[in-house]
């Protein structure tokens, strides 16, 4: 009977960066490739900082693939980088250019729904050369499996599919890869979450206030102080006509800290540095976050299972390289050079070694070196040991620690440790390097920011109000609603907080046969599909059907 | 596969759209025309055909010039490859009698026959749902009303349908008919494509279709009165038998209805409402 199900060389699950460089390289090969997004448009589910990179080592980049994607698709090359070290009001700065410009030949901010519905449009006609195609508001729920073996995959909206490749890009929580057990959603220390507002404000404003021209942009990170202890930082990215400002927090400590995500965003908003480029003004044209996959962690060295391949988030492949955030890039390559493995197995007539083809490609491309490196294996043994990192806390804390880093100041050798990519990658995941080293800098060598900041970003309920949503049945459900199981939600999911009634997760106090119970409530409606709760929670986690869900104009 | 839908323009009745004068008549001049909300139905069947098993789609209408835009607004809908317009002053106040006849000429005038005719189940104007089933009485063809689901066999040239018995959702039976046939979809009908081939295909038409709309005119063909030279007693105002005696408005509702506030915690004002209600419940 499975015989009469519709059959394609390849089916690409997911129409973001991974997606659009897998499909548009199976058909550049000829392959017969059906592409199947969710979102009712591509890039309506998707949130990113972001920067998408171009990077001289890498074996495919984003406008090589589509050679107009610079002109078309993204908003500003990033000219100048800062990294701001911040102490209360003391604020010092350093030039991080030469660290972003390390291995890169360009580098543009993007919003993902322009830049994303601009890839369906060249994908699709790609594909429908060799006789596939893209279609949106279809949600892929599951594979397809015959006496145990991979061969498809199963719809919501279309009847079963079969093909001789299935390359998952379906992003962060890959619902795929989580089905062919090849990636896990347990444990908090392996992702970050990332939270985003998109301010409005015209290309003249910022000229001035940026000092750019139209062909300029800046990206300005932030980290020290002002998240509450909570390890991760802040950024700021100008678009054509808007800036990008967000905050990427690593989920176990906003779990640890119970801290409120869109809380720590209004201490970035509202910090008196900031007022140099919001000038009083403040519209937010959108709120949005999503998990982000620490590749140093979770990135699968063997992403395939039988003709099942994962690309992208989806096979945990984000690098975090110090401040740096590289996903989009890495998935450009790895669909890419998953649909190289397919069509080169294919013609030798071999199709089922792709995936082992795919393997053996990221790490002879150097892929798997940047997601894993080893010597962060081996540093991060070191620094990330309990005792050795409290030791080093206290001491970068310590006068001592301020006398070196005043030291260090002085010999520039400063500048030159923050701008080393090999210093980045061994960083430990400790509050030294986050927390803090850049609140010690900041004391010590930082100037204090007269200005006052009295911008009054929205809260929750008008946040959440702002999006839109065609909500379908739930799609997550509460396996256990006791707080102890699934409290860390209340606070951690982006659309809820302690004090707030209107989000997604509710802390409940109920009283039966005379005692009390602490429980937690949801209530899908305003969720932002970011995939926290899917791991600090405990749930039945899936996403909603095609074209049902949040919808992001911006992303 | 060739189908044809049938369809026609009809006042704009939604709020803030229609004009009314003083006695309650329609001001057809001030009130838009538009494609009658129920020939929506037919064309998603027509539609679903299409995708499913390729071919052109045709549609056609009676009616005055101005019945263009309806078909350019069809045309967009349904993706369709070629658009007839039925008008001729002699054609002009038509009852659904004359209408079908007129149709059914145009219907036979085409150059290919039609293997499936789909219509609307009844128009916003006229609500008789008439001139369907009287069109294809007039080719002698079966017909299948009330269709909510629809399979077409090619090879064996029948259709299939799911239909609902009496208008009745709970009540759904499957008919088979040879082609060519005749059908009226309900406003039940839901299109499926199930299939992603059906779903590339249907993205397909929709990219080709844009151009063609625009450009709505060189695929519209105007069948007048010389060109289908139809039996004068049989069209028009003269070929009507139907009368209509007058019009009655239906009274509008009182803006303001006498009401009583209650308050839900006065136990006996509450008892009075439920001694109120008492006669409209149910039996037991
Ligand atoms: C706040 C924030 C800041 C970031 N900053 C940066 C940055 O500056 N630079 C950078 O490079 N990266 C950044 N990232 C990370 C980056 O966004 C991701 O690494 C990147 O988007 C991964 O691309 P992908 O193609 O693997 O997945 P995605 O871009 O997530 O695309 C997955 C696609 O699959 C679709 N999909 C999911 N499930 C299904 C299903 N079941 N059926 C059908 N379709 C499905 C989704 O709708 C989506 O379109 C940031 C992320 C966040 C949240
Ligand atoms: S309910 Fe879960 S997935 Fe939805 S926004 Fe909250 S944490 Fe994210």
């Amino acid at each position: 009977m499975t015989d009469d199900y519709e059959h394609y060389e390849a089916v690409v699950v997911g129409a973001g960066p991974g997606g659009a460089a897998a499909a548009a390289t199976l058909a550049q090969n000829g392959v017969e490739t059906l592409v199947l997004e969710r979102g009712v448009e591509s890039g309506s589910k998707n949130v990113s900082g972001g920067l998408i990179y171009a990077e001289e080592s890498a074996p495919y980049t984003i406008d090589g693939l589509f050679p107009e994607f610079r002109s078309e698709a993204s908003e500003r090359p990033v000219t100048e980088y800062y990294l701001h070290n911040v102490a209360g009001r003391n604020v010092k700065t350093i030039d991080l250019t030469d660290l972003h410009e390390h291995d890169t030949t360009w580098s543009d901010a993007v919003l993902r729904r322009h830049m994303d519905s601009w890839l369906e449009g060249r994908v699709h006609e790609m594909t429908r050369e060799t006789g596939g195609g893209l279609l949106t508001g279809v949600r892929v729920d599951g594979l397809l499996r015959e006496a145990g073996e991979i061969v498809g995959v199963t719809c919501e909206e279309l009847d079963p599919i079969k093909a001789d490749a299935i390359i998952a890009a379906d992003g962060v929580n890959s619902e795929l890869a989580r089905d062919a057990g090849l990636m896990d959603w347990e444990d908090p220390e392996e992702w970050f979450q990332g939270v985003k507002a998109i301010v409005d404000m015209p290309a003249s404003a910022i000229a001035e206030r940026f000092g750019v021209d139209e062909d300029e942009g800046v990206a300005h990170l932030f980290s020290g102080d002002l998240f509450e202890g909570v390890r991760g930082g802040g950024f700021l990215y100008t678009n054509d006509d808007s800036l990008s400002i967000g905050t990427v927090f690593h989920l176990d400590s906003l779990v640890a800290e119970a801290a409120e995500p869109h809380e720590l965003l209004d201490a970035l908003l509202t910090h008196p540095l900031l007022d140099q480029w919001l000038q009083g003004e403040y519209e937010e044209l959108e709120y949005g976050a999503k998990l982000v996959p620490d590749s140093k962690k979770a990135a699968n060295p063997s992403p395939h299972q039988g003709r099942l391949m994962l690309v992208g988030d989806a096979a945990g492949q984000m690098q975090a390289q110090g401040p740096i955030i590289k996903g989009m890039n890495h998935a450009v390559s790895a669909g890419a050079l998953a649909a190289e493995a397919f069509s080169e197995a294919q013609t030798r007539g071999r199709p089922g070694e792709a995936g082992q083809r795919y393997e053996t490609k990221l790490r002879d491309e150097g892929v798997m070196a940047k997601l894993r490196p080893t010597r962060y294996t081996v540093a991060s043994a070191v620094g990330e040991n309990g005792a050795v990192a409290s030791v080093t806390d206290s001491l970068v804390d310590s006068p001592l620690g301020r006398l070196g880093i005043e030291a260090a100041d002085r010999l520039g050798l400063l500048r030159r440790a923050f701008n080393s990519p090999f210093v980045m990658s061994v960083m430990p995941d400790t509050r030294t390097p986050y927390v803090t080293a850049p609140t010690a800098i900041a004391e010590a060598l930082g100037t204090p920011v007269r200005e006052e900041n009295d911008v009054e970003p929205p809260d929750l309920a008008d946040r959440i109000g702002d999006l839109t949503y065609d909500v379908g049945d739930p799609h997550i459900e509460l396996r256990d609603n006791s707080f102890a199981a699934s409290g860390a939600a209340v606070s951690a999911c982006p659309v809820s907080a302690k004090d707030f009634g209107g989000g997604c997760y509710r802390d409940e106090k109920v009283k039966t046969n005379g005692h009390e119970e602490h429980l937690v409530s949801l209530d899908t409606q305003p969720c932002v599909e970011c995939g926290t709760c899917a791991i600090v929670a405990d749930t039945e986690w899936e996403h909603p059907a095609g074209g049902k869900g949040v919808e992001f104009e911006q992303g | 596969m060739h189908t044809l839908v049938l369809t026609k323009g009809v006042p704009d009745f939604r709020e803030g759209q229609v004009s009314f004068d003083e006695d309650g008549h329609l001001e057809r001049g001030k009130t838009p025309t538009v494609m009658n909300p129920n020939d929506k139905h037919a064309l998603e069947a027509a539609l679903q055909t299409k995708v499913r098993h390729g071919g052109t789609v045709s549609l056609m209408s009676m009616g005055p010039p101005g019945y263009k835009e309806v078909l350019q607004e069809g045309m967009a809908d349904v993706y369709a490859d070629d658009l007839y317009l039925c008008s001729d002053r002699e054609m002009g106040a038509a009852d659904t009698w004359a209408t079908s006849i007129t149709l059914s000429t145009g219907i036979d005038h085409l150059d290919e026959e039609p293997d499936v005719v789909f219509a609307g189940f009844k128009t916003a104007d006229g609500e008789t749902g008439h001139t369907g089933p009287q069109t294809c009485w007039c080719q002698d063809w079966p017909i299948v009303t009330h269709v909510v689901a629809l399979d077409i066999d090619e090879e064996e040239r029948t259709l299939r349908a799911k239909r609902l018995v009496e208008g009745d959702v709970e009540e759904i039976e499957t008919v088979e008919a040879p082609l060519p046939c005749f059908v009226v979809a309900d406003p039940e009908f839901e299109p499926t494509y199930r299939k992603a081939e059906h779903r590339l295909r249907h993205k397909d038409l929709r990219a080709e279709t844009q151009k063609r709309a625009e450009n709505f005119e060189d695929h519209l063909e105007v069948y007048d009165q010389e060109e289908l030279n139809l039996d004068p007693d049989f069209i028009g105002l003269d070929g009507s038998p139907t009368i209509v005696a007058g019009v009655d408005p239906i009274p509008k509702a009182p803006p303001e209805r006498e009401a009583t506030m209650v308050d839900p915690s006065d136990e006996g004002a509450m008892a009075d409402v439920f001694e109120e209600l008492e006669p409209y419940a149910g039996a037991d």
